[in-house]
C-alpha cells in the first residue's frame, strides 16, 4: 500500500536518503557542511541524529581528495553519497571524476564497482556570480562512465536519488535550490524512478520544449501563457538524466510536432543543448518543420547586479517568444503576466 | 632468516629479470604501451609487499610493475596485458601504468600523480567501518607530496585515524627535475610529522632492511595507532619511461648510478643469502626456475589472440 502527501523536493530528497540508509547500512553521506545547523539547505536534516557521525559526517575543506575518498569508500564496498552545497566546488573535484572514478570499472575489467552518488547543488539569483552560479552538467555527460540526474519534480527527486543511491555506476545528481520549495504529491514508501528514462511533464501537439530542471518550470509556465494567448499546444520534455539520455522520447515528440526548443539551464556553447540539438537534427531531419531553436545562459560569466543577472538567465518569457518566432505568431503583451520572480520565496542570501 | 631473505630475493630476481626482459623485447614494437621500470627499486617494492597479509590493499603509480610482481608472483596475464592481449589482466586495456588485481588487493594504479593517494584513504575507512583487520599501503613518489591533494589526504587520514600506511619511494626526481626546482622546504619527514601520523623512514638498497621497517610500520598500522608515512630512498637506473639508460642527458651523472650500484638490491641480497648458507647451485636453480617462468609467459602473451573489438564498450558502466 502506498502513502502520497504533498511534501517539497527537499524534503524529498531527504526522504530517499534516509530511507535508503536506513535499508542499507552500506549508504553513508558526508560533505562540507553535511551535519552542520543549516544540514546543506535542509537536504541533510535529522540524519546524523538518526544514523549517528560515523555514516553522517563533516569534512576538512579537501572536495579533491574527499571525492577520492568517495572512490576509495565505494570500491571496497560502501554506498558514499558526498554532497556539494554548490555545483562549483565540484570544479576541485575533476581530476578524480574525470581520471580516477569514472574509468575505474573500465580499468579494472568490471572487477570494480563505484557506486558513488556526488550530490551538487545549483540555483540562481541573489548575486551569486560567477562562482555560485553554474550548471556543467554537459563536462559531466562528456566523461563515458558518469551518469547525470537533473530531476525536475519532488517525485523524480525521490525516485532517481533512490535510483542513483542503489545503482552501481558513479552519479552525479545535480539539484535546482529553486526547485527545493516545488511540493507536490510523494509516496511515502521508497520506490525508484528508472535512470535513462525521460518524461512527458504537458502533453501537446504543436511544438516540442525539452527543459533542463529549473527551465521546465519556465517552460510550463509559457506552455499555459502560449495556450491561452495563441491557443498554442506545448509539448514540456524533461530528459530527467542527461546521461545516459533517452532520445527515443524526445525523437518521437519531434516527429509529432515539428518544432523543437531545448531550454537549457546552462551556456549554450558545447553544452547539453548542443547535444540534444545534433541528436534531433540526426534523427527527426525529414520531419522538422523547423530548426531547433536552443535557449540558455549568456556566454559570459554570470553577474551579480540584479538587472544584469535578470539578462544572464532565461525565462518563460524567451520560450513564448522562441516559440512566436518559429510559429510566425505576433508577440503577445505579457505585461500583465505572472512570472516566477525568487523575491516572493524568500530574501538572501542563500 | 634465511628464509626469509630467500622469499625477498624471489621476489627481486622475479622484478628485476622482468624488467630486463621487457628492455630486451621492446624494441620489436610489440609491447604498445609506456612502460616505467622498476629497476633499481626492486628493494621497496619487495620489502613492502613482504611485510603485508593476504586481506591488504595495496594501490599504486604508473610504475608499479615490481609491485604487482611482488604481490602476485604472477607473470603470464603480467605479460599479456603488456602485449595487449585477451588474455590480459584487463584484456589490454589498461597497459602497463593501470595494473590492477583486486584478487590480490592490488586496488588502483594511476598515471596523474598522486590521484590514488586520497582513494587509499577511503578503501583504509571502508576496511576501518567493516572491522576487517586489513590495512591499505599506498605507494608514490616523492613528487606526489608537492600536489596538494596529497597533503588533503595526509590531513584526513590523520583526523580519522585510518588504517593506511603511506610509501614515499623518493628518486630525487619528478621525472627529470631535481628537488632544488621543487621543494620549499628541507625534509619531507619533518613536514608529515606536523599530522598526527606516524613517520619513519630509511635509507637502505636492503630489502631485508626495508621488510623490517615496513613491518615496524604495518604493525603500527594495523593496532589502530592511524596512519603512516614510511619514507624510503632509492636510485630509478633508467630513463624515466622507456628502457634506455639516460646518463647522456644533463640532469645526472654516470657516478652517481655507479655508486648506488655498488650496493644494487639484487646483487646485495644475493651476497648475503651466500653469506647466510645458501648454496650456488640453489640460487642458480631459483634464478633459472622464474627466467623460465618469464620467458613462458611471454611466448604465451606473443601467442594470445588480441582482444575481441566488442571489448571497446564492455564494463564503461554495469
Amino acid at each position: 500500500m502506498t502513502t502520497a502527501r504533498k511534501i517539497s523536493y527537499c524534503q524529498a530528497i531527504n526522504e530517499a536518503i534516509s530511507q535508503e540508509m536506513e535499508r542499507d547500512p552500506c549508504v553513508f553521506i558526508y560533505g562540507i557542511g553535511v551535519p552542520d545547523h543549516k544540514r546543506i539547505f535542509g537536504s541533510t536534516a535529522g540524519l546524523v541524529e538518526k544514523f549517528g557521525l560515523q555514516r553522517c559526517f563533516d569534512t576538512p575543506l579537501s572536495e579533491d581528495a574527499m571525492t577520492g575518498f568517495g572512490l576509495g569508500a565505494a570500491i571496497n564496498g560502501l554506498r558514499p553519497i558526498h554532497v556539494h552545497a554548490r555545483v562549483d566546488f565540484l570544479m576541485l573535484c575533476m581530476n578524480q571524476l574525470a581520471n580516477m572514478i569514472s574509468s575505474c570499472r573500465y580499468s579494472s575489467g568490471g572487477k570494480l564497482s563505484v557506486p558513488i552518488v556526488i550530490r551538487a547543488i545549483i540555483g540562481r539569483g541573489w548575486g551569486q556570480t560567477f562562482q555560485h552560479s553554474k550548471t556543467v552538467h554537459s563536462v559531466f555527460a562528456h566523461i563515458p562512465g558518469l551518469k547525470v540526474v537533473m530531476p525536475t519534480t519532488p517525485a523524480d527527486a525521490k525516485g532517481l536519488l533512490i535510483s542513483a543511491i542503489r545503482d552501481n555506476d558513479p552519479v552525479v545528481f545535480i539539484e535546482h535550490r529553486w526547485l527545493y520549495y516545488a511540493v507536490e504529491e510523494v509516496d511515502e514508501q521508497p520506490y525508484d524512478v528508472p535512470l535513462g528514462k525521460a518524461r512527458v511533464l504537458r502533453k501537446g501537439d504543436d511544438v516540442t520544449v525539452v527543459g533542463v530542471s529549473w527551465m521546465n518550470v519556465e517552460a510550463l509556465r509559457a506552455a499555459d501563457i502560449l495556450q491561452s494567448r495563441h491557443n498554442i499546444s506545448v509539448e514540456v520534455i524533461d530528459p530527467r538524466t542527461i546521461s545516459p539520455l533517452d532520445g527515443e522520447m524526445i525523437t518521437k515528440s519531434v516527429e509529432k510536432t515539428g518544432h523543437c526548443i531545448v531550454a537549457d539551464n546552462d551556456w549554450l556553447h558545447c553544452g547539453f543543448s548542443a547535444e540534444l540539438s545534433a541528436t534531433i537534427s540526426e534523427s527527426c531531419f525529414g520531419k522538422l518543420k523547423s530548426p531547433v531553436k536552443r535557449i540558455g545562459f549568456a556566454f559570459a560569466p554570470c553577474p551579480s547586479a540584479r538587472h544584469l543577472e535578470d539578462g544572464f538567465y532565461p525565462n518563460a518569457a524567451d520560450i513564448i517568444r522562441a516559440v512566436e518566432a518559429k510559429l510566425g505568431l505576433e508577440p503577445a503583451d505579457l505585461t500583465d503576466e505572472d512570472f516566477y520572480s525568487y523575491e516572493r520565496k524568500f530574501k538572501g542570501p542563500f | 632468516m634465511l628464509k626469509l631473505n630467500l622469499g625477498l630475493y624471489k621476489k627481486l630476481y622475479l622484478i628485476r629479470q622482468a624488467e630486463q626482459k621487457i628492455r630486451e623485447h621492446y624494441p620489436e614494437d610489440e609491447m604498445k604501451t609506456p612502460v616505467h621500470l622498476s629497476i633499481g627499486k626492486e628493494a621497496i617494492e619487495a620489502g613492502v609487499c613482504h611485510a603485508l597479509k593476504p586481506n591488504d590493499q595495496i594501490f599504486g603509480t604508473y610504475r608499479s610493475h615490481g609491485i604487482y610482481l611482488a604481490r602476485t608472483g604472477e607473470t603470464d596475464a603480467f605479460f599479456a596485458e603488456l602485449y595487449g592481449r585477451q588474455t590480459g589482466l584487463v584484456k589490454g586495456k589498461a597497459g602497463s601504468m593501470h595494473l590492477c588485481a583486486p584478487e590480490h588487493g592490488l586496488m588502483i594504479t594511476s598515471a596523474i600523480v598522486a590521484s590514488s593517494v586520497p582513494v587509499a584513504v577511503g578503501a583504509a575507512y571502508a576496511n576501518k567501518v567493516k572491522g576487517n583487520d586489513a590495512i591499505v599501503v599506498v605507494f608514490f613518489g616523492d613528487g606526489a607530496t608537492e600536489e596538494g591533494v596529497f597533503w588533503e589526504s595526509i590531513n584526513v587520514a590523520s583526523l580519522m585515524r585510518l588504517p593506511v600506511l603511506f610509501v614515499c619511494e623518493d628518486n630525487d626526481l619528478a621525472a627529470f627535475t631535481p628537488p632544488k626546482y621543487r621543494r620549499g622546504y628541507a625534509c619531507i619527514k619533518k613536514l608529515v610529522s606536523q599530522y598526527n601520523c606516524t613517520v619513519l623512514g630509511l635509507e637502505s638498497t636492503d630489502a631485508e632492511d626495508i621488510f623490517k621497517s615496513a613491518l615496524d610500520a604495518v604493525e603500527s598500522v594495523r593496532s589502530g595507532a592511524g596512519p603512516c608515512f614510511l619514507h624510503l630512498k632509492y636510485y630509478r637506473y633508467l630513463e624515466h619511461v622507456g628502457i634506455q639508460e639516460d646518463f647522456d642527458a644533463g640532469y645526472r651523472t654516470r657516478e652517481e648510478f655507479d655508486k648506488w650500484f655498488e650496493k644494487d638490491p639484487v646483487n646485495l641480497q644475493r651476497e648475503k643469502l651466500s653469506r647466510l648458507g645458501a648454496g650456488e647451485n640453489e640460487l642458480l636453480e631459483l634464478e633459472a626456475k622464474i627466467d623460465g617462468q618469464i620467458d613462458n609467459s611471454i611466448k604465451l602473451a606473443k601467442q594470445a589472440p588480441f582482444t575481441q573489438i566488442g571489448e571497446l564498450y564492455r564494463d564503461v558502466v554495469e
